[in-house]
């Protein structure tokens, strides 16, 4: 990621903009930014019960902050002409951004804090840092943080099988391309429908083919969701089954890019395969291995619908992600902020420890890497 | 004797050659039947009966005769296709609804996000500290977010502004979960296009707007697509999201497949259909596009 100090692209701005088109884009843009801010005062006083009118719902001041962010955009052109229309690039999807995440980011602050059942007419109350004192006390949420962990790790065996099939699918084969449209199938298929088919009925313990397969080579009673380690391993190896496709496509790409001529020269001075890889191409797809893994990391710490549709957790919620923990947290008591607190707790959690990672990773890389 | 050696030497590194390629067709083999087992264990349980399922019957013909049962309770089956079926008109709206979702979020996705990602490569901005590398950062850092943190102000927030459960709410939740990943897709697409391109469709008059629209999206459309059918497929799977904040109206697919809990056991026939339903619609576009799939993903992933 490289810093752009000047603009790459040069344009020559010959507008003068006059003094009245200055003075009405001003003015549009004050007045829409009055219209939000009055309609939302106008809106928290009536909800807070200061004032007896009101609107329905929070929708009109939506629609304010709507006209209001198209108004930014016009007036950027009004006020600045070609220089405006550079902004408009990026304006849009900030904000889009802004209004989807960063103020729900506050508002989730406001609720984490707060004792707030939704089904109930009491509504928000403050409880200060009591959600706090219950999640330190929650062996259910600290369990599902230990099985994040757990989860991660499982990223490693992911990884090292969709090496393997990324070296198969480099190798000289037939129909490469029937193959890799074969083994990138799994990606495609919604997570909810993978979990019913093969978590409820491939893994049904009377007449699911895998239980099948388990008894005939020896395994007494199947049941893969009975015990909490096979559970765990259960899902993990479905989540995997779904995910190693794109990691082995990643990879893929890596070693279709990686220079003939370093490999061929490796050949030419008798490096033997193992050699080869280890010593070659294993450290020269490092910085490709670091990306799919991070991006892997990432989708697995999101990773609940397979755990909410196949065991809901269970048994005794040994198998519960933090997204499938909150998730049943809301579903059974309807309460808004203990779940949020968690949420941003995990969030804090999250940003820390990739933030880890990556200083880790990228070490690693530039002395492996160096030592080519 | 030298000569013998060498037929010897040969004959050995032949030997060798096969057993190569007999592993690897056979890694190749197994792999593939991992893939593809469960998908032919959902299509080839939907035309199951109850006793066929309990046998665990593998082979159709063979083993079972398949019938049109998982088909017939969903009104897809040929003798009920043209009758009415609520369980059909169900299934229609929840599949129309996932279309409809996942089209229109991914297309808000690719103009929201190739507009941003262009104007940062192109542009050096300037919005109050923040600065291109920062603004970059910003929308690359939603990536990280688990939707968890979203999920339950997303549910209080969409109460008070009447959003839950409709078309606008939805879109715009699966437009955030896409963007970043588009963003991504496409700062790398105008990586590749020269300069010089676009200064030479200023020097011809064109506005900055202008050459965008004319010079650069035609050269970047192979690009704007894989991020389209990317963005599409994740958003068709999405279950979390859907299941919180749709009830009636808008439920998607996953929701409908997810909610079959039957009281008294499962419909493992119609089950199946229903999943094979829900599937098969992602593995045509999978199998048709894989090129462009495959493009979006490793984009930026290889320098």
């Amino acid at each position: 990621m490289t810093t752009i100090e000047r603009d790459l692209l040069h344009t020559v701005e010959a507008d003068s903009i006059s003094a009245g088109r200055h003075f009405w884009g001003r003015a549009a843009l004050w007045l829409s930014t009055l219209w939000l801010a009055a309609s939302f005062v106008l809106q928290a006083a009536y909800v807070s019960g200061w004032i007896t009118f009101g609107f329905e719902n929070w929708r009109p001041v939506l629609y304010a902050y709507v006209l209001w962010a198209i108004v930014l955009c016009v007036t950027r052109v009004v006020l600045y002409g070609e220089a405006g229309k550079k902004a408009l690039f990026v304006l849009p999807a900030a904000l889009f951004v802004v209004a989807m995440v960063v103020f729900p980011l506050l508002f989730a602050l406001w609720v984490g804090f707060s004792d707030w059942n939704l089904a109930s007419l009491t509504g928000r109350k403050f409880n200060g840092l009591d959600n706090l004192r219950r999640m330190l006390s929650d062996p259910f949420y600290a369990n599902a943080l230990v099985n994040m962990v757990l989860y991660s790790l499982a990223i490693a065996v992911e990884y090292a099988i969709a090496f393997g099939l990324a070296l198969l699918l480099s190798q000289d084969i037939a129909a490469r391309k029937f193959w890799r449209v074969t083994f990138l199938v799994p990606l495609m298929l919604s997570p909810v429908a993978v979990s019913w088919m093969v978590g409820k009925s491939m893994l049904e313990t009377r007449f699911g083919p895998i239980a099948r397969l388990a008894r005939w080579l020896g395994w007494e009673n199947p049941s893969f969701f009975g015990d909490p380690l096979t559970a765990r391993l259960s899902i993990m190896i479905m989540d995997a089954w779904t995910f190693i496709p794109f990691m082995m496509i990643m990879l893929l790409a890596g070693l279709q890019a990686l220079n003939r001529e370093v490999l061929e020269a490796a050949e030419v001075d008798g490096a033997t395969k193992w050699q080869r890889f280890w010593q070659v191409i294993f450290p020269l797809m490092l910085p490709v291995s670091v990306t799919a893994v991070m991006i892997r990391v990432i989708f697995k710490l999101k990773l609940a619908d397979i755990i909410i549709t196949v065991t809901a957790g269970g048994p005794g919620g040994a198998t519960d992600s933090v997204t499938s923990f909150i998730y049943r947290e809301y579903r059974d008591r309807s309460n808004v902020g203990y779940g949020t607190l968690l949420a941003i707790i995990y969030l804090i959690i999250i940003v820390i420890g990739m933030t880890m990672l990556l200083k880790v990773s990228d070490r690693i890389v530039r002395r492996m890497t160096g030592r080519l | 004797m030298v000569a013998i050696d060498l037929d010897k030497y040969a004959r050995g590194q032949r030997l060798r050659w096969w057993a190569m390629r007999f592993v690897v067709y056979g890694l190749l083999i197994a792999w593939a039947i991992i893939c593809m087992f469960p998908l032919f264990w959902t299509v080839s349980t939907s035309f199951k009966t109850a006793a066929d399922v309990m046998k665990g019957n593998l082979v159709p013909w063979l083993d079972f005769t398949p019938n049109w049962l998982g088909w017939r309770s969903l009104g897809l089956s040929p003798d009920t296709v043209f009758n009415v079926s609520t369980v059909r008109e169900e299934f229609m709206r929840r599949l129309w609804n996932s279309v409809i979702m996942s089209v229109a979020a991914s297309a808000l996705a690719v103009i929201l996000g190739s507009l941003a990602a262009y104007g940062l490569s192109r542009f050096s901005y300037k919005f109050g500290y923040m600065r291109n590398s920062d603004i970059s950062f910003f929308f690359l850092s939603q990536l990280i977010m688990p939707p968890v943190v979203l999920a339950l102000p997303f549910l209080v927030l969409y109460k008070e502004l009447a959003l839950l459960d409709t078309y606008v709410g939805m879109i715009a939740v699966y437009t955030l979960m896409v963007l970043p990943i588009v963003i991504w897709i496409m700062r790398d697409q105008f990586a590749t296009v020269p300069v010089e391109l676009e200064e030479a469709a200023l020097v011809d008059g064109l506005s900055i707007w202008g050459a965008f629209l004319r010079i650069i999206v035609p050269l970047v459309l192979p690009g704007m697509v894989a991020a389209f059918i990317l963005s599409m497929i994740l958003c068709w799977n999405e279950y979390f999201f859907a299941a919180l904040l749709t009830s009636t109206n808008t439920n998607t697919l996953p929701v409908m497949i997810a909610s079959q809990t039957g009281s008294q056991g499962i419909n493992w026939w119609s089950m199946a259909a229903l999943s094979t339903a829900g599937i098969l619609p992602l593995v045509f576009v999978g199998v048709l596009l894989e090129k462009h799939i495959i493009a979006g993903m490793t984009a930026g992933a290889v320098k």
